[in-house]
């Protein structure tokens, strides 16, 4: 398995969406904190565009590297290999990638201007959606033969839940606000890795008191330890769900 | 060596292969024949465990294939077009192939025959087509494997280069092993393999030695030889 990853490792480090990745996430985190005097207000400004590139980026790459691959990854399957090891070392390996590139964007800023509970929130929550978002966009190109077809579901399922998912829900409170939603809400919004992100991130800081009634719910629910706990728990299986759907759909495939 | 059951396979709509049973032994070179679109490569994907098939079992040595995929150090194998990673070079894909198999290189006769460790700095996709050719051959027979599966290994290679893998598939067929091949050029057939698996249609038309079937049929030719058998047993069908 990590025979696998050393070689897509090895094949990663060279390129240059990759690195225009890391460069772009370092000095936009730089930017951001160096503008703002208060680094939690940067932080939260960082909140906003982290959880719509994040995402983005992860789908993207790792479905256009996964098709690219497709030559390696057919060679391999005629070697001594077990499948399931060999979709896994690509997994590390993108995934890895894809977190040394956070780390080094993200998280060496951190350390250099804000190195505060809230900001390392912000660097997990991070990681964890580059986690999950890879892992979806594997089991979407394992899912579909053709490039473009594969291209355009990750697209999709980042669209759905970046954009369509939060219209859904402000439909329907607009619609039943006459009943109490609250906790139909937060179990909706739970079901939405970036929401959920956003508000273990937005839980951690003051504005949270901002938020209203339904704010102040999260606060009591969401904001004690085992309501992290619960959240970490869900975006986990957000990760660890769809790979498996993917190793699964990878041993009967066709090559 | 290798023994298929009642293998099936459909893409979709489309039966690929329809309950194709047969044996293969150590010390034969068995061509597989048949018009395109008649589920050679599929067979062969299948015996590599590319393709899973849909019901039937491929037993290696006794064991069965879908459960250990380790029954794949003992089989080298040529595709017919051969795809590697692009950044890659030549010397890497080399390397790593030996890294991932954890085996040394047993056999690099053919290597040095097509003159490769010249080209080892060369980026896999500048390679034109033969040249990944030559790279496929190379590889398939760099472990020296008991089994040898090559799909099409003389298409696109140069006369000179040709002839060098032939003389090689005739030299691992004197050690004894199980080569399997397909081809399209007859008299290449006649040349390398003793038995023709024909397919049709997804399931096995005949399996003769070359010479039974130049026996059943007269003929000298080994194409004609097919040809005449093939028309005998439609007018048999007919009547």
């Amino acid at each position: 398995m990590l025979k696998v990853t050393k070689y897509v490792l090895h094949d990663i480090v060279r390129n240059k969406i990759l690195i225009a990745y890391t460069v772009f996430l370092f000095v936009l985190s730089c930017c951001m904190f160096y503008l703002d005097e208060n680094p939690d207000k940067a932080v939260s400004s960082l909140l906003t565009i982290i959880n719509i590139i994040v995402p983005l980026v992860s789908m993207i790459f790792t479905t256009s590297y996964f098709y690219n691959s497709y030559e390696f990854i057919e060679l391999l399957v005629a070697q001594p290999l077990k499948r399931t090891n060999i979709l896994l070392g690509e997994y590390i390996g993108i995934a890895g990638s894809l977190t040394v590139a956070l780390i080094i964007g993200l998280g060496i800023p951190i350390c250099m201007y804000a190195l505060n509970p809230l900001a390392l929130t912000l660097f997990y929550t991070g990681i964890l959606l580059s986690l999950i978002f890879t892992s979806l966009a594997f089991l979407c190109s394992v899912a579909t033969r053709d490039k473009a077809k594969g291209m355009g579901l990750s697209l999709l399922i980042w669209f759905f839940f970046s954009v369509i998912y939060d219209g859904l829900i402000l439909g329907i409170l607009y619609s039943f606000s006459d009943y109490p939603l609250e906790k139909t809400v937060l179990v909706l919004t739970a079901f939405n890795p970036i929401d959920l992100g956003r508000i273990i991130v937005m839980l951690q800081m003051d504005v949270s008191a901002l938020m209203g009634y339904t704010g102040a719910l999260y606060k009591t629910i969401l904001g004690t330890n085992w309501g992290l706990f619960i959240s970490v728990a869900i975006l986990l299986v957000w990760f660890i769900v769809p790979l498996l759907i993917c190793v699964k759909i990878f041993k009967k495939k066709n090559l | 060596m290798i023994e298929i059951n009642q293998l099936r396979k459909s893409f979709g709509k489309l039966d690929v292969l329809k309950g194709i049973s047969t044996t293969f032994e150590p010390g034969q070179v068995i061509s597989i024949l048949g018009p395109n679109a008649s589920g050679k490569t599929t067979l062969i994907k299948s015996i590599l465990g590319m393709v899973i098939p849909d019901s039937g079992t491929i037993l290696f040595e006794g064991k069965d294939t879908s459960i250990d995929p380790y029954y794949k150090k003992k089989i080298g194998y040529m595709p017919q077009i051969g795809r590697y990673p692009d950044n890659m070079k030549i010397g890497q894909l080399f390397e790593m192939m030996k890294d991932i198999r954890q085996e040394k290189a047993h056999d690099e006769e053919l290597l040095h025959q097509f003159d490769l460790p010249s080209m080892f700095n060369k980026p896999m996709r500048t390679l034109s087509g033969g040249t990944r050719q030559k790279v496929s051959a190379a590889l398939a027979c760099l472990f020296n494997p008991p089994v040898l599966i090559l799909d099409e290994p003389t298409a696109g290679l140069d006369p000179v280069a040709a002839e060098i893998l032939k003389a090689k598939i005739h030299k691992e067929k004197e050690k004894g092993k199980l080569i399997l091949l397909t081809s399209h050029i007859m008299s290449e057939v006649d040349e390398l393999a003793d038995q023709i698996l024909y397919m049709m249609e997804g399931q096995i038309k005949f399996n003769y030695t070359i010479a039974d079937l130049k026996d059943i049929t007269g003929e000298n030719k080994l194409g004609k030889a097919i040809m005449e058998y093939l028309k005998a047993e439609t007018y048999v069908e007919s009547n």
